[in-house]
């Protein structure tokens, strides 16, 4: 009974936890903007609409990795999916939710090019150094 | 950070030399575990610090968080003091558990006043969070060893993975996010607003 309750009572906690996190996450970047490469590549600007998440997260995986950015970008992704799920079932019957999920689905695909941003400069500086050495 | 490489390093020379069934790597093993526990207890206690600085309570959190420390040893106690005569080496065990659900339940005070005072600090609220999916995890983790013994493996390899999430989170926050960086909580409630 005990270990049910914990376990219930954690589960809660997690989602609200990892929730806010990834809005942490999403909002540290939200503010940066996007080089005119990437604003070229993407067709984004300021802002993202949840329909370019996948195009973008294509592009982001054609550039090499950047271990610092991996673990984010995969927390971002699992929030997207979160929030598919959520637009799925609880948000079609309820206006204001479905509208919150898409605008953050836009942000997560916004986070998603300003990593696709940081890639490409890593691409490049990697690129530097061999042609230095 | 330090004490936990020193206790993996620990850790494995003891597992090299005595084998993972050996009652020493047990002992070794969950004791340790509580001092990393409690260290991880200090360490949002320091949290705690940091968030009331400007109120001056840095007293009143240090007695606060001695006096739960102390309750839930206790509490810990009577129950293994009541389901076994092993008590030294359960004891250890049950308060290592329930130190992680008291951390838990911390953490989510801590972040609710972290919205409530409007902390803007975004490496601290990083730092918040991350602790509070960690904890969650680890908590829910240990609950689902109680309610399913027979998958006991497969929930003690899931920790090794859970583990690395804080230090690579708390990593993330101190080398990436400059101390300046600044963010609105209000934006990261779950709630839409």
């Amino acid at each position: 009974m005990m270990a049910s309750v914990i376990f219930v009572v954690s589960l809660v906690c997690l989602l609200q936890f990892f929730v806010s996190y990834c809005r942490s996450v999403i909002a540290a970047s939200a503010k940066q903007p996007l080089s005119q490469e990437v604003q070229d590549v993407t067709g984004l600007k300021n802002s993202a609409s949840r329909e370019d998440f996948a195009r973008v997260t294509q592009l982001l995986h054609l550039c090499p990795e950047r271990p610092e950015d991996r673990n984010r970008v995969h927390a971002i992704g699992a929030y997207f999916s979160l929030l598919g799920v959520l637009r799925a079932t609880v948000a079609r019957f309820i206006p204001s939710l479905r509208e919150w999920t898409s605008l953050e689905q836009g942000q997560c695909a916004y986070f998603v090019a300003v990593a696709l941003d940081r890639r490409i400069a890593f691409s490049r500086e990697l690129l530097a150094q061999q042609m230095d050495a | 950070m330090l004490a936990c490489a020193a206790v993996s390093i620990g850790r494995f020379q003891i597992l090299s030399s005595h084998g993972f069934t050996s009652a020493e790597y047990v002992y070794f093993y969950y004791y340790s575990d509580l001092l990393l526990t409690i260290g991880l207890y200090c360490a949002l206690m320091s949290l705690y610090a940091h968030v009331f600085e400007e109120m001056g309570a840095e007293r009143l959190v240090r007695f606060g968080a001695l006096l739960l420390l102390l309750g839930t040893s206790a509490f810990s106690f009577l129950i293994v003091e009541q389901a076994s005569n092993k008590i030294v080496s359960r004891f250890v065990v049950e308060l290592s558990q329930n130190l992680y659900f008291v951390g838990l339940v911390l953490t989510y005070v801590l972040w609710a006043a972290i919205l409530k005072l409007r902390e803007t600090r975004t490496r601290l609220i990083q730092i918040v969070l991350s602790l509070g999916v960690y904890l969650s995890l680890f908590a829910a983790d240990y609950a689902l060893r109680n309610l399913y013994p027979s998958q006991r493996s497969l929930f003690i390899s899931l920790l090794q993975v859970i583990g690395l999430f804080l230090p690579l989170t708390w990593a993330y926050a101190f080398w990436r996010l400059p101390e300046e960086a600044r963010m609105a909580p209000a934006r990261l409630a779950v709630a839409p607003r």
